[in-house]
């Protein structure tokens, strides 16, 4: 067990745990955009940075990625870390002015307008990967990534071609904070025009289902799989998955 | 050929008589400096010239070839060695002069005009190597043999007392090793200054059976190529440090990571690899001490980003090279998730020299905190350009004045930009400052991998800025949003600036964007990218406020804020400014003061290049 101080609270926490959990079993609130529970921290969006206050060494961390440290001083509001968030918020804003979990997080920070250059104001990427990570994680397909580099990084499938690796799944869809992961419903659409047994069931593809036929001869509509995924867990079939279940995973 | 395996130092000492023959023969023998800088001035034309001009003669001389001596401003160098007489180096050799030198050679004079200095040897009127301005400040450890031998024979490196310190670090125990590294002070010389013996223990101690040692060749700033004139001056002493290292932590298999856009450096190291194979230095049981290591290239495309250690472990994975957020550091987890040692080329080349010669003679060399020498790229506004290698702690003026010999034509001196597109830019009030990690970063600069470049009067400090930033948008990897979108936006302010655009909020903006970016970002790039900005916004910042107040480039480099005009009291009317201009946009008679017609100006300045006069102003 390690024990340290975050705003000023002492908690004591398993070796391992991240920041951003410790903080949460507080109670304290650290904005997030690109971390999910269930997939690996990827510290891309940079709004859970807090600084941290190790042998008297302040540095700024993103907490869902820094494992917990004995002795560590965290400072999840601190003025420094209020004031940069702003100026992320903002500069978020102006990427994607239109996108309603920007905006909201903006309210909480009280960030109503932008200094800087808005380039494309129906831009509603924000880049935080989770759809990416998601589907090479959990799904186990690898079928989108990132394209590009610096400001002309984007999320595509290989040479802007939808292709085989997709077992549309939806998981990317399900997981992306701005809805602009849409595209995989072509695929969705390509699986259900293919009958019978030369179809393969999505389920199945990502490891959901054991390898076996369709016990309902491949009409989806009458998948008891995606009804209890749906109805009963209230989650995305992928994410309601436990690791043992997934495949590869 | 026989075995030509190593074994014992007894197989080294043939080896090395061997090459003292090559280095110095028993016939006379030009050497031409065949490395980037070289080629790129004409080496190559000369060297043919040379092979040519010695068949026809049919003269007794070996032709051989080097890489660079540092002294790049004078390439093409042309070394001439009469045996029992001098070594001479000759600069900026043409075909024409090299065809003479050789049947100058061949009846064994010399030209001294021709002449640049002489190394380990004293001919009348020729001043030799360390009483040149260029040389005499200048400490050669990590490139003593840069320029010196053929970086394609390992004969050569053995008779320069190369792989003899391999087979004593082997007889050594890895602490020992790491101890000697420790205490000898010497910290990564990549830009982050991390304790290389820290380093290397961390590695050593952690857990896991496979452990794998990198080298660190991608060389991405621009203005910057310390260590490719390294890897392409002496690849064997990188190979050397980086065998001891990896005997040092319990690794292997080892990666040279370089990149692509070095052909040639890729080339000698190659070749050093498959030499060192040969020879048994590399491979299975290496000089019989049970010891096995392996190397392989991996190459990168170019990106920036990938000198991050993160990021280029991704790189030699197959993965899109984006960092990703330490700890885990690479020493306890890195490459394929195993205990990875990542050093820059610089440091690696120091590893042979501090086992030779021990800590302490390393330790007295270099400041308090930072010991040993770095090697600059020493470019920009000067003089003397090429690459340096200096004790640490020397100051900022005695590299630019009396290394570099100032600034050409006698331009009043600016600042000096260390480190790279990341690193800061340090004015002329604070040029006295010794160079070591911990003066340059409280300047708010870095050491960086070495990069320096100068610069005078003629350049405007917004425009630097707004270049280094356009450069970081485009290497920034993208992953994280303050990088990403940070340097994006501060560059577009800037570009707003030099349009003379400029809002009087910009500079706090600015401000508070830079601080965002450093303290933020996910890797080092973005933690230093802000660099520039914040030294120019805190040195120059009455620069930045012309633009904005005065809509005014007081160093005339913004094209939307100045006008070229022709000073009436100095125009002669000669007509060269109306040839020059491309635009026809300077009229007038020959004899009577012409004008420019401000509309059709497109303010190339070829103009202001073309009068000879100083009739052409700048407003």
């Amino acid at each position: 067990m390690v024990t340290l101080e975050i705003d000023g609270q002492e908690i004591e926490v398993e070796e391992g745990t991240t920041v951003l959990k410790g903080a949460q079993k507080l109670g304290i609130y650290i904005p997030t955009l690109c971390y999910e529970e269930t997939i690996k921290p990827y510290g891309a969006c940079r709004l859970c940075v807090v600084e941290t206050i190790v042998n008297d060494r302040s540095m700024f961390q993103s907490s869902c990625s820094l494992s917990v440290a004995e002795g560590m001083i965290v400072k999840t509001n601190s003025k420094p870390v209020v004031k940069g968030r702003k100026i992320l918020l903002e500069l978020y804003l102006s990427r994607c002015p239109e996108v309603k979990r920007v905006r909201e997080l903006c309210d909480q920070y009280g960030v109503t307008e932008t200094r800087f250059t808005t380039f494309d104001k129906s831009e509603d990427c924000v880049l935080c990967g989770l759809c990416v990570r998601v589907c090479e994680e959990l799904v186990g397909a690898r079928a989108i990534d990132f394209v590009g580099r610096g400001t002309e990084r984007k999320v595509d499938v290989p040479f802007e071609r939808v292709w085989d690796e997709c077992v549309a799944c939806g998981a990317c869809t399900y997981v992306c904070p701005t809805g602009h992961i849409q595209n995989e419903a072509h695929r969705v659409a390509q699986l259900k025009r293919q009958l019978g047994i030369q179809r393969k069931c999505r389920y199945m593809l990502m490891g959901a289902v054991s390898n076996k036929l369709c016990p309902n001869n491949y009409e989806c509509w009458r998948c008891e799989y995606e009804q209890r995924t749906e109805y009963r867990l209230g989650e995305h079939a992928v994410l309601a998955l436990k690791p043992a279940q997934r495949q590869g995973g | 050929m026989g075995d030509t395996k190593i074994r014992k130092p007894e197989d080294l000492e043939k080896l090395r008589a061997e090459g003292l023959k090559l280095i110095s023969p028993d016939r006379s023998k030009i050497t031409v400096g065949m490395a980037t800088c070289g080629i790129a001035q004409g080496a190559k034309e000369v060297f043919d010239a040379i092979n040519e001009e010695v068949s026809t003669l049919e003269a007794n001389i070996i032709v051989a070839r080097t890489a660079c001596i540092g002294y790049c401003q004078a390439e093409p160098i042309v070394e001439v060695y009469l045996p029992g007489k001098s070594r001479i180096l000759y600069h900026r050799v043409t075909p024409k002069k090299a065809r003479e030198l050789v049947s100058l050679t061949a009846r064994g004079e010399i030209k001294r005009e021709w002449t640049l200095y002489s190394i380990e040897s004293s001919v009348e009127g020729i001043p030799p190597m360390e009483e040149v301005p260029f040389y005499k400040k200048q400490v050669k450890i990590v490139t003593r043999n840069c320029g010196f031998i053929d970086p394609r024979s390992i004969t050569e490196y053995v008779a320069r007392g190369g792989y003899f310190v391999l087979a004593k670090a082997l007889g050594m125990k890895p602490e020992g090793l790491i101890d000697e590294i420790s205490r000898s002070g010497l910290r990564g010389r990549g830009g982050a200054g991390f304790l290389t013996g820290r380093k290397w223990a961390i590695a050593r101690n952690a857990k896991g059976n496979q452990k794998y040692m990198i080298c660190n060749g991608d060389e991405g700033d621009p203005g910057a190529y310390m260590d490719r004139g390294m890897m392409e001056g002496d690849p064997f002493a990188v190979l050397e440090g980086m065998t001891i290292a990896a005997y040092a932590i319990g690794a292997n298999q080892g990666y040279w990571y370089t990149r692509d856009e070095y052909p040639l450096a890729l080339e000698m190291i190659t070749n050093a690899i498959d030499n060192a194979k040969e020879y048994g230095l590399l491979g299975k049981d290496i000089l019989r001490s049970g010891f096995d290591f392996d190397v392989r290239i991996a190459r990168g495309a170019g990106a920036f980003v990938c000198g991050e250690e993160t990021a280029l472990i991704a790189s030699v994975e197959a993965r899109p090279p984006n960092p990703s957020p330490r700890p885990p550091y690479p020493a306890i987890s890195g490459l394929f998730s195993k205990p990875t040692v990542i050093n820059n080329v610089e440091t690696l080349a120091n590893i042979p020299q501090i086992i030779q010669n021990g800590a302490e003679w390393f330790s007295s060399r270099g400041t308090q905190s930072t010991k040993g020498t770095k090697v600059f790229s020493l470019v920009g506004k000067i003089k003397n350009n090429g690459l340096v290698e200096v004790p640490m702690g020397i100051s900022l003026r005695e590299m630019v004045f009396d290394i570099g010999g100032g600034i050409p034509g006698g331009a009043k001196f600016k600042a000096v930009q260390s480190g790279g597109p990341s690193g800061g830019l340090i004015p002329e009030e604070f040029i006295d400052t010794p160079v070591d990690y911990e003066h340059l970063e409280a300047l708010g600069a870095i050491m960086g991998s070495g990069g320096m470049i100068v610069t005078d009067e003629s350049t405007c400090m917004v425009d630097l800025t707004k270049f280094f930033f356009d450069f970081l948008k485009y290497e920034s990897c993208g992953k994280c949003a303050p990088c990403r979108e940070g340097i994006r936006q501060a560059h577009e302010i800037l570009e707003r600036i030099t349009k003379g655009e400029g809002k009087d909020i910009d500079i706090e903006t600015l401000d508070q964007v830079a601080h965002m970016v450093k303290d933020f970002s996910l890797c080092a790039l973005g933690g230093t990218a802000p660099n520039p900005l914040i030294t120019t916004l805190k040195y120059f910042r009455n620069e930045y406020l012309a633009h904005i107040k005065e809509k005014r480039c007081p160093a005339g480099v913004c094209k939307n804020l100045i006008t070229y005009k022709i000073d009436p009291e100095k125009c002669n009317g000669c007509h060269v400014c109306i040839r020059s201009c491309p635009q026809g946009a300077i009229t007038g008679e020959k004899k009577k003061v012409h004008s420019i017609d401000q509309e059709g100006c497109i303010k190339c300045g070829g103009c202001l290049e073309a009068c000879k006069f100083d009739a052409v102003i700048v407003e």
